[in-house]
């Protein structure tokens, strides 16, 4: 048997919007991956440090509170510093088109805004654990 | 009127199997179910059979008598317009001062203040915790100063101010309070609200700091101290709005925001303060989402709901504590970032349902925030769209234009009923706060969003723009970006006021607040203290951790 896609949903920083984070968790769920779900106010070393211990394939970060730009790339530069260099990590919430290229720059795989189909996050994650 | 219910019934059956039947044999309807936004089954038409007899004098009544269903006021806006109300807040103090100004410029009568993450759970601007928050979903106020700053020039005495603060709310209000002190404006005069609803934080917009008791504490020590000496004020909006967009039903949103409302009484009364004195003072806070229908049902039982319980449960005796005010925001969650524009329409029929509903003041989201916190353009259009609504739709000219109709008092009726049995679901807990403890509220909104979501998926549930109606034109709007300059400016003020202010004094008030917290009196009045010896908000907010420490939620999804 194949070995289940195991997927980190975080929420860093202060933001309580967890609406999307819930829907996102369970939706990789249904589609048979194992997710772990942080809950709220974690910063990015609770985050990285969780992602490294549950030996996830990749992580999806959720801000709704336009603390982005400071918090996604923060999580991918102590990823870095810490060596690993093979987690996939993606990110959504309400964030401004301007922003996307630069988080992308940053090391964000994928930015998904408000109006993203379940299928296509669910696609992205099977996609990144396969690479 | 027996005889008339059974020759209705014998006129509907025979309806059905020759007029109907015979249009749906050559046109069957598109859907087998039709749904409302909460997903709840309407059926195809209603008649006088679905109002049980009585129903008028026991139900709907008159405007401005019990059982208020159909609006508090006997005039409703024929007396007087609802208060258009525009949530602002983003940046330093100075730069929402300004929005401030631009919104009772084209028109707003009444303030709305969005904090910022860090004030909402406590933390000042140059904390560690605030890295990256400054002033990007609201205003950042740590001290008396920033607090200063926001209303400078705005007269406080007249206008009405809201704000949306919760975890530290007696802070911010003592601010509030210590800020009207030093322009020589009496508390008897202030009118305005805290949101202060720390129960609908536990169960979905999750800005707590303190464990669930003593944030219950916190609120009924202010209305202890409102009742007593800021009597115009609201102590509390109980709120259903973010339950609602955290995922909740509309039924699920009345039965939480009602049965937190009768928690707060019941901790209050065993606080041994008398209804009659605070529960005027109560306030509530809805959403209204797409459904027009569901949405006017739900704020005609809520209104009857707690008309009921006041006076029946909790004996009250003034009118005013049955009575079941409140504020209205169209659905945040309802907008979309495919075709913004097209949010507009969205925010002018669900500021109509709130309008059509009886609401006493109003917010309309603009259309541009899937994207931000809106830009001016944005706001000024959703300022204008309840202007339209209060000028041009003729809406206003009679109260509660939908009493009366078959499906509307149907609706609210099913809405009242169900309501109830959560009522009972949660009452088998041992009330709200056990409830939050085994996750309860938090798990049947994570299911109502999902259900809601998936239904979005497979296309049961049409979203012009998103999942149908989609075009390739990107239309993004005009960004809006808060300024270093306000961060640094926010710092400075901070730090001097940290120079110069009294050392002895400063340290004197936070541990007599510690004191206070620790024993069991009121905190309101050494908050205030804290306040005027310049404290901030992140020192008071950290004595107050140190005595009843934090929350951490169960999780779940």
């Amino acid at each position: 048997m194949a070995k289940k896609i195991r997927v980190l949903i975080a929420k860093p920083g202060l933001d309580g919007h967890d609406r999307g984070a819930k829907v996102i968790a369970r939706a990789l769920r249904d589609a048979g991956m194992e997710v772990i779900y942080t809950g709220l106010r974690q910063t990015p070393m609770d985050i990285v440090e969780a992602a490294i211990q549950e030996d996830v394939d990749a992580i999806g970060l959720s801000c709704l509170s336009g603390a982005h730009m400071t918090l996604f790339p923060e999580v991918v530069k102590l990823l870095r510093q810490k060596g690993v260099d093979d987690i996939v990590v993606a990110g959504g919430g309400i964030i401004p088109e301007d922003d996307i290229p630069k988080l992308k720059k940053a090391g964000i795989k994928a930015v998904f805004g408000p109006g993203t189909s379940l299928e296509e996050v669910v696609k992205f994650f099977e996609h990144a654990a396969g690479k | 009127m027996g005889e008339n219910r059974e020759e209705l019934q014998r006129r509907l059956k025979r309806w059905e199997e020759t007029v109907l039947a015979e249009y749906m044999k050559e046109r069957p309807e598109s859907r087998k179910e039709f749904i409302t936004t909460s997903s709840v089954p309407i059926r195809r038409l209603y008649t006088p059979l679905d109002i049980p007899p009585g129903h008028f004098d026991q139900k709907v009544g008159l405007p401005g008598e019990y059982p208020y269903t159909r609006g508090v006021h006997p005039t409703m806006y024929r007396g007087r317009l609802w208060t258009m109300r525009m949530f602002s807040g983003l940046g330093s103090a100075e730069d929402t001062n300004r929005r401030f100004k631009y919104l009772i410029k084209h028109g707003e009568t009444g303030l709305s203040v969005a904090f910022d993450m860090p004030t909402l759970y406590g933390y000042d601007t140059d904390d560690d915790e605030a890295k990256g928050e400054f002033g990007t979903c609201g205003v950042a106020v740590s001290s008396l100063a920033d607090m200063g700053v926001l209303f400078d020039g705005i007269d406080i005495g007249e206008i009405s101010t809201s704000m949306t603060i919760n975890a530290p709310a007696s802070v911010i209000w003592a601010m509030y309070l210590g800020n009207a002190e030093r322009r020589g404006i009496p508390f008897s005069r202030l009118r305005g609200t805290i949101q202060n609803d720390i129960l609908k934080e536990y169960q979905a917009q999750k800005e707590w700091i303190y464990p669930p008791e003593p944030s219950m504490r916190l609120v009924i020590d202010t209305f202890e101290y409102g009742s007593k000496l800021v009597p115009q004020w609201n102590t509390i909006s109980i709120s259903g709005y973010h339950i609602r967009e955290a995922g909740a039903t509309a039924v699920q949103e009345l039965a939480f925001t009602l049965r937190n409302g009768i928690e707060y009484v019941e901790w209050a009364v065993d606080r041994g303060l008398k209804v009659d004195e605070f529960a005027p003072r109560l306030s509530f806070f809805f959403n209204s989402h797409n459904d027009l229908f569901e949405e006017i049902a739900k704020f005609r039982a809520a209104r009857r709901i707690w008309a009921r319980e006041m006076r029946e449960t909790f004996k009250a005796k003034s009118p005013r504590s049955w009575w079941l005010r409140f504020h209205t925001q169209t659905a945040g969650v309802s907008l979309t970032a495919q075709q913004p524009e097209t949010n507009i329409v969205r925010v002018a029929l669900q500021g109509l349902a709130a309008v059509l509903g009886g609401t006493q003041s109003l917010h309309t989201n603009s259309y541009d925030e899937a994207y931000q916190v809106p830009n001016e353009k944005a706001v000024r259009i959703a300022l204008r769209t309840q202007q339209i609504l209060a000028h041009e739709t003729g809406v206003v000219n009679t109260v509660d234009p939908l009493g009366g109709s078959y499906f509307i008092e149907s609706l609210t009726d099913f809405m009242e009923e169900e309501a109830y049995k959560y009522f009972e679901r949660i009452d088998k807990f041992g009330g709200c706060l056990p409830a939050i403890k085994k996750g309860f509220f938090q798990q049947e909104i994570a299911n109502s969003a999902y259900r809601y979501q998936t239904e979005i998926e497979n296309k049961e549930r049409t979203i012009v723009g998103v999942n149908d109606y989609v075009t390739d034109e990107v239309s993004v709007p005009e960004p809006l970006k808060i300024s270093k300059a306000s961060f640094e400016n926010q710092l400075k003020r901070l730090q001097s006021l940290r120079r110069s202010r009294d050392r002895q004094k400063h340290k004197k008030s936070l541990e007599k607040l510690h004191d206070v917290a620790a024993g069991k009196g009121n905190t309101m009045p050494a908050i205030l203290d804290a306040v005027r010896a310049h404290a901030t908000l992140g020192e008071i907010c950290s004595v107050l951790r140190e005595v009843f420490g934090t929350w951490k939620e169960p999780l779940l999804y």
